[in-house]
């Protein structure tokens, strides 16, 4: 058994037939396993997030991180392409669904792939693993700390977001849902809101509140970083893809 | 949070980044997550050029703090200025 791991900028099909820009990090040992859809934040394609791929590799998983922002400005660096796709209004859902989807496909078509395929995201990707969610076939979500998938989004916002609590009843997947207390976006009272949609729906569900976090509390280069609620809930994390992405 | 909380708007001007000089035509203006700045949030400025594809931008973070005493020192000083310049 091998613990050595590949990383590196590829390029996959979207489910729309685009190729785009992706960072890959796989697992060299044969054994079968299960892969993770990384969505980033929308601050970009950015280093904190590779990392992040990175260590599902080290835990056992194969990851891939699409570039969402490809297609608005391909080639430019992480934080240009994050101002210009925030200057267009963001990225459709449509166009995140098909680029996770692409993901997924080629997670699926990895020889240690054991089949099963789970999405994670934070902040605003925490919105988008639930839409990824509701619109895929996964074998496990992971909403962290999200905004907008309840709630009430303000007028006049200028960029492509809407709540997704309404799709709850097409929920593909457990979801496993990670919040501070002291988040106003989303609010404990959004997340009331969403499990109570959890529940009405039939859906299988796992939510943990962290009183002494904020947003942000995993970002380890941000003041928002919480370490107690960091690292449980990294240890909830890997508990839940234990559970739903082993063979 | 990604508050998306954003601002778009023209402008006219010039502004000098890793590049050079750049004629400026458009500002995004914006209170999110910086790229750099050691908060979790900053008011984030974009002087951008679209022309000149997304590398063609003078981006600043500022802190909320600051971002207000500038906005009250721009103030001042377009107040200040003697009527009739150009």
């Amino acid at each position: 058994m091998s613990d050595a791991l590949t990383a590196e900028t590829i390029t996959i099909t979207s489910g729309n037939g685009d190729e785009i820009q992706a960072y890959s990090v796989r697992a060299l040992d044969p054994a079968p396993r299960g892969g993770v859809v990384v969505i980033h934040h929308f601050p970009g394609y950015d280093d904190s997030t590779k990392e992040i791929a990175r260590r599902f590799a080290y835990e056992g998983y194969n990851a891939v991180m699409p570039n969402l922002y490809w297609r608005q400005a391909p080639g430019a660096s992480p934080d240009d392409a994050a101002a210009a796709a925030r200057a267009t209004g963001g990225i459709p859902d449509q166009q995140l669904v098909d680029d996770v989807a692409g993901g997924l496909a080629y997670l699926k078509g990895l020889p240690n792939s054991n089949g099963k395929v789970g999405a994670i995201g934070y902040c605003s990707g925490g919105r988008q693993s639930f839409l990824a969610g509701v619109s895929l076939d996964l074998d496990a979500a992971v909403d962290c700390y999200g905004a907008f998938v309840t709630g009430t989004v303000p007028p006049n916002m200028p960029l492509k977001v809407t709540t997704l609590v309404d799709r709850t009843p097409k929920l593909s997947c457990p979801l496993l849902g990670l919040f501070g207390d002291q988040d106003a976006h989303p609010s404990p009272a959004e997340v009331d809101e969403l499990e109570e949609a959890l529940k009405a729906a039939g859906k299988t569900y796992e939510f943990h509140r962290y009183p002494d976090a904020g947003h942000g509390f995993f970002s380890v280069d941000r003041p928002g970083y919480r370490v107690e609620a960091a690292t449980d809930g990294w240890q909830r994390i890997f508990a839940f893809y234990g559970q739903y992405l082993s063979a | 949070m990604c508050t998306y909380i954003t601002e778009t708007i023209e402008l006219a001007g010039s502004a000098k980044g890793a590049s050079g000089w750049i004629k400026v035509t458009d500002g995004s203006i914006y209170l999110d997550h910086p790229v750099h700045a050691p908060f979790g949030h900053t008011l984030n400025l974009d002087f951008r050029n679209p022309e000149l594809g997304p590398a063609g931008r003078v981006a600043v973070e500022l802190s909320q703090e600051s971002a207000r005493a500038l906005v009250k020192a721009i103030t001042a000083v377009l107040d200040a200025a003697p009527p009739g310049l150009d």
